[in-house]
């Protein structure tokens, strides 16, 4: 059959076909991921706005509260976000109120 | 046969006007008849001859040499001897074997070889010998296909080149050759560049091309592609949240349940070990979904899927359910669509649980053993949170029937067996830290949301085992059973 591999088949004495290469196709989204560079890191957080996104897993908000006070010690502003739910990727509008108004973000992750 | 696709192809030999014959040397009928078409062709009722494996056959009147088939795969001959009429570059008639009645008609002419008898049946044109027609679809299909090609050079082993490319699960996957991916499309009427869906995690838009392909991956018939297009599409819904299903720590992954004719059809089995291997079509739909979900959306083990454990359906999990034994209507048209509308609902199963009973022959007391086990979904101190799915056996399904027990009567006696005291679900009680809040005690709670219990029949007939597929987070901040139909035939 004409999809088996060339060198399997008995009806090629002369062996032409054995050097055919075997096609597939691709079955991925045949893709690659665009390369960003990262934003600079500021020196210091002294002055700037830093969004604190709460994904809402349990207990989460513990931890961003105990940050919200140790950055506010250190000059920060501090903005809290929260996503609807952990089990889905933040919603686009959020993700766009996040970066025009914050210059650093912190995004929670607890169990 | 298949229908020729992709460019169009010339039948520039032909004429716009007249009669043609198509004939193989190797057909004793085209022998038969080689005389009459030769007086045809010389009295002028028969413009053109084409011959698919000897262009001197028949003697004398040089036919179109066609060994290479392209006449006849584009004229779409299944037999030989055909005969076409054209009128102003259309095909408007055509006859195949030899039948007088309608040679006569086609070429309009009378008292047709009367030494001949009335009829003989034609052999099968070159352009569908299974040794060729592969060849064929290939040539002239796979111009329509739009994925990247790939060679395996002829040192490699086709497998594991398969492997090497990340595209399998950990199990063999069959290589997505041209001709197989042909083969593929030829069970959806669909056009290979129609988009499906966008596949999380990297929302990718996803053709119909593509699902082909994995469901050869997966080691699908073409007749099964219409389930995993339609497992595919309501897997990618922002309801069944198939980027949450795919991220989570948990063990759940997704669980297809067909109904319908379609399942019988592709062969799909509801009965003995229907949640367990064996069975082609059960083991491979649901491999398709996941595999597209791999190598399309991008969703890897150790990247975005982050389950601690898993569960062994993660590779692929898909059964059918048992209408015909069932005590109750099918699970699709209890979530509202029409009897006989083949679908799939989709489940974020984290594994199986059974639930002996060998005891009970009243409904009352079957449902209790279910309620107690149907308790212990994620743990028999959380509720709400987590959905289930309840497959119920044949022998326990028997005995609701001989109650009388419907859907709804069964579902209202598990909803009341569920609700449970707050006071033993508060974190501390029975001695176990894990549980609710302090705001729960004092309160009754359900174990489940509403719509978050499926009750589904199947299994096999001897055996009083009944199992709970624990579901996942649910609702809108997980995932919501889904249920599409499937666009079929």
């Amino acid at each position: 059959m004409g999809e088996r591999r060339g060198r399997e088949r008995a009806d090629d004495p002369t062996g032409t076909v054995a050097l055919m290469a075997f096609v597939v196709l691709d079955p991925t989204a045949e893709t690659s991921p665009a390369s960003r560079p990262r934003v600079a890191r500021p020196r210091s957080l002294d002055g700037r706005t830093v969004g604190l996104l709460d994904i809402t897993k349990a207990r989460g908000d513990v931890f961003l509260d105990r940050l919200a006070i140790l950055l506010e010690g250190r000059g920060a502003k501090v903005r809290r976000y929260a996503k609807p739910t952990f089990t889905k990727p933040a919603p686009l509008d959020l993700r766009q109120e996040i970066a025009t108004q914050c210059e650093v973000v912190i995004e929670a992750l607890a169990d | 046969m298949p229908e020729p696709s992709g460019p169009e192809l010339s039948t520039a030999p032909l004429p716009a006007d007249g009669v043609v014959a198509v004939v193989k040397h190797d057909c004793p009928t085209c022998v038969l008849v080689a005389d009459v078409l030769v007086e045809m062709v010389r009295a002028g009722f028969v413009s053109t001859v084409v011959s698919q494996d000897d262009p001197a056959f028949p003697a004398g009147i040089h036919p179109i040499d066609d060994s290479d088939l392209e006449l006849s795969w584009t004229l779409g001959i299944e037999t030989v001897p055909t005969l076409l009429r054209f009128d102003r570059g259309t095909e408007s008639d055509r006859t195949e074997g030899w039948a007088r009645d309608n040679w006569e008609r086609l070429l309009g002419v009378r008292d047709l070889a009367p030494g001949l008898p009335d009829w003989r049946p034609g052999c099968g044109s070159l352009s569908v010998d299974p040794a060729r027609a592969e060849e064929l679809m290939v040539r002239h299909g796979a111009g329509s296909l739009a994925s990247r090609r790939i060679e395996i050079g002829p040192q490699e082993d086709e497998f594991e080149a398969m492997w090497d490319r990340g595209w399998s699960d950990g199990l063999p996957v069959v290589p997505p050759t041209p001709a197989r991916v042909l083969r593929m499309l030829a069970g959806t009427s669909r056009a290979p560049d129609e988009v499906v869906t966008v596949v999380p995690p990297n929302l990718i838009p996803c053709s119909v091309e593509k699902v082909a392909l994995n469901a050869v991956l997966a080691g699908c018939r073409p007749e099964y592609l219409p389930v995993v297009l339609a497992a595919v599409e309501a897997a990618c819904t922002d309801e069944f949240n198939m980027h949450g299903l795919l991220a989570t720590t948990y063990f759940s992954g997704p669980v297809v349940v067909v109904n319908g004719p379609v399942a019988h059809a592709v062969g799909m089995n509801s009965g003995g070990n229907a949640l367990g291997q064996g069975n082609r079509a059960n083991s491979t739909i649901g491999r398709a979904l996941q595999l597209v979900v791999r190598n399309v959306g991008g969703g890897l083990p150790g990247e975005v899927d982050r389950a601690t454990l898993g569960n062994p359906g993660k590779v692929g999990w898909s059964f059918a359910e048992d209408e015909e034994g069932s005590p109750w209507e099918p699970l699709s048209v209890a979530r509202g669509l029409e009897p006989g509308q083949s679908a799939v609902t989709l489940f974020a199963g984290a594994g199986v649980t059974p639930i002996v009973d060998q005891a009970s022959r009243a409904p009352e007391s079957l449902a209790r053993s279910f309620a107690a086990a149907l308790r212990g979904v994620a743990h028999p101190k959380l509720v709400i949170a987590f959905d289930a799915m309840l497959v119920v056996c044949p022998e326990h399904g028997r005995v609701f029937r001989e109650a009388g027990w419907d859907r709804a009567r069964l579902m209202a006696e598990l909803e009341e067996l569920l609700t449970l005291d707050g006071d033993e679900l508060v974190k501390g009680a029975a001695g176990i830290d894990e549980g609710l809040a302090s705001w729960a005690a004092g309160r009754t709670l359900p174990k489940f949301r509403p719509g978050g219990l499926l009750v589904v029949h199947a299994g096999g007939t001897a055996g009083m085992f009944s199992a709970v597929i624990g579901g996942w987070a649910s609702g809108a901040a997980g995932s919501e059973p889904t249920t599409r139909p499937v666009r079929w035939p």
